[in-house]
């Protein structure tokens, strides 16, 4: 739209009409014109957040509980975050000035890469990514820096690759693991030369681990926990993926005091406070919602354990993801791109996967399916893709 | 009653293949684990969960509760397993409280179940006072709500 002929200045900020539209937001608007659709597109959990949890929201309502909270989130909620992550993630962070409390994870990454990011300042992230990274940086007048990672190491960081795109003006590396799109964790040798990069040139790291407690064959590691990283890590987290409460929107970071006053001034001019309702949710949510968070934990891993194991059979190579609920398989074989791969795949057989070219550079060559969905309708997916897959090999 | 309906009601099949894929085993395994279950007394087999007022809304469930005299030898033993061999009774349990057993039974008709009190259960020698109440809605069994909360539509594509 050019808008009313009589205003000639340009309406919009130029750094966001040049960003770009999200790969994802075609496939939607495609997928709701069709009818019978299975949908391995939904980075959601499929269950709604459990009851107990649900309860504690509408008591909260019941209560009256409609006003602002502090800034930083009410203090029995960031105590309680601070007992979970010390008690699950070995993490130790001061509730009263180290933890805020956010609208969704979302917020979290927005207000850190704001509180750190000035004009031209580089932040590495490795890719392929979650479609907010890049845009969140640009957002910030940063520079996003991809990093890409391959599927011959399961896609985890390449700290040698990392190295090599640090700059002076490089402020931090920003990770998420487990992945959205890959499913891969990050463990061991990986972890620990990332951190070692990262304290050898004195950079920031902030940590996206939305989806840590949906890991399946180890434990998942916080990278704050090795030595020397908690005074450089921004950890964020939340309650969508694992208590399945994506639209109650409610998530937190950690961080030594100074990162996390910096990030208060944004969240307090910007939003206030996150939502009350959410907050009493989500303090039932850590409290009580341990069974019913291993409960669909396990489910997740029986899911991925049928349909990655279908993806190989049907000659689609899938390394087998550690973490969150994402099978990112090659779709190289077939010799099409990722995306006319996803647009033939949901034309023929009415599936629809979401080409990895829209997780940016190292995403191509891939398609990401969400197995966040029922156990009947994944094996119908496998059916339809089998065909499908089968129907190019002929040609 | 439908012949299918009849069978799950008795005893539904389990689907073997399904249930070893999801334990990561064989068929073979699943059905030896069944028998072992069965053997320790841990299963004793396999009914579906039906809503019977969904097609006959005559069929009627009563919840009886029961005040029994605890016999000389067998206590409560001998009068519950009394109770529980007639085919109306579905359910039987000793519970604390004011009334000793705590009973199921199913009928075809207000009428039937009343009869089954008055007639049999009333009758047996050590039952000393029964009291009925007639289920008007089921809501949860087994943990199965009875109804589906609406359909809560996700976005059919999401990051």
């Amino acid at each position: 739209m050019s808008g009313s002929k009589s205003v000639r200045k340009a309406r919009v900020a130029r750094h966001i009409s040049a960003l770009p539209p999200s790969g994802i937001r075609k496939f939607f608007d495609l997928v709701s014109t069709m009818d019978e659709v299975i949908s391995l597109g939904i980075g959601e959990p499929d269950f709604t957040t459990p009851w107990t949890i649900r309860e504690s929201g509408i008591y909260s309502i019941e209560r009256g509980h409609t006003s602002y909270t502090s800034n930083l989130g009410m203090l029995p909620l960031r105590r309680e975050i601070c007992r979970y992550l010390a008690r699950d993630y070995h993490l130790d962070y001061h509730p009263e000035n180290e933890c805020i409390v956010t609208v969704g994870v979302s917020e979290a990454l927005d207000i850190a890469i704001r509180a750190i990011t000035e004009p031209g300042d580089e932040i590495i992230y490795t890719s392929p990514s979650f479609v907010s990274y890049p845009a969140e940086i640009t957002m910030a007048h940063g520079v996003p820096v991809p990093v890409a990672t391959n599927c011959k190491n399961g896609f985890a960081p390449d700290a040698a690759a990392i190295e090599k795109a640090i700059t002076p003006k490089t402020k931090a590396v920003l990770v998420n693991f487990p992945s959205n799109p890959t499913g891969a964790t990050l463990s061991g040798k990986a972890l620990k030369e990332l951190a070692d990069v990262v304290i050898r040139h004195d950079l920031l790291l902030i940590s996206d681990e939305i989806y840590s407690e949906l890991t399946y064959d180890e434990t998942h590691v916080s990278i704050a926990t090795l030595p020397g990283m908690r005074e450089r890590t921004i950890f964020l987290h939340g309650f969508s993926k694992a208590f399945a409460m994506t639209g109650w929107r409610i998530g937190y970071a950690c961080a030594p005091s100074d990162l996390v006053d910096a990030m208060k001034k944004i969240h307090q001019y910007a939003i206030m406070s996150a939502p009350t309702v959410a907050q009493e949710a989500a303090l039932e949510a850590l409290r009580h919602g341990d069974e019913a968070r291993e409960t669909m934990r396990a489910s997740y891993q029986e899911r991925r354990d049928i349909f990655v194991g279908g993806l190989n059979q049907i000659g689609l190579d899938c390394v087998m993801p550690h973490g969150a609920f994402y099978a990112f398989p090659s779709i190289k074989r077939s010799g099409l791109s990722s995306e006319k791969f996803a647009e033939k795949l949901l034309e023929k057989e009415h599936v629809a996967v979401i080409p990895g070219s829209a997780f940016g550079p190292g995403g191509e060559g891939f398609v990401r399916c969400s197995y966040a969905t029922g156990l009947d309708e994944l094996e119908e997916a496998l059916r339809r893709i089998g065909r499908f897959v089968g129907s190019l090999a002929r040609k | 009653m439908d012949k299918l309906l009849k069978i799950l009601s008795e005893n539904a099949p389990i689907d073997l293949e399904k249930v070893a894929k999801a334990t990561k085993s064989t068929v073979k395994e699943v059905t030896k684990k069944l028998k072992d279950f069965e053997k320790s007394g841990l299963y004793h087999g396999c009914t579906a969960i039906l809503d019977d007022s969904a097609y006959d809304k005559e069929q009627v469930r009563a919840l009886i509760e029961v005040r029994i005299t605890p016999r000389r030898e067998g206590g409560f033993d001998q009068v519950a397993r009394r109770i529980a061999k007639f085919p109306e009774v579905s359910d039987l349990a000793l519970v604390s409280g004011s009334y000793d057993l705590l009973l199921t039974v199913r009928g075809s008709s207000l009428r039937e179940v009343a009869n089954f009190v008055a007639a049999k259960l009333a009758t047996i020698d050590g039952v000393l006072s029964t009291s009925t109440s007639f289920q008007l809605k089921k809501y949860k069994e087994s943990g199965h709500m009875m109804e589906d909360d609406e359909e809560y539509e996700r976005l059919k594509v999401c990051p």
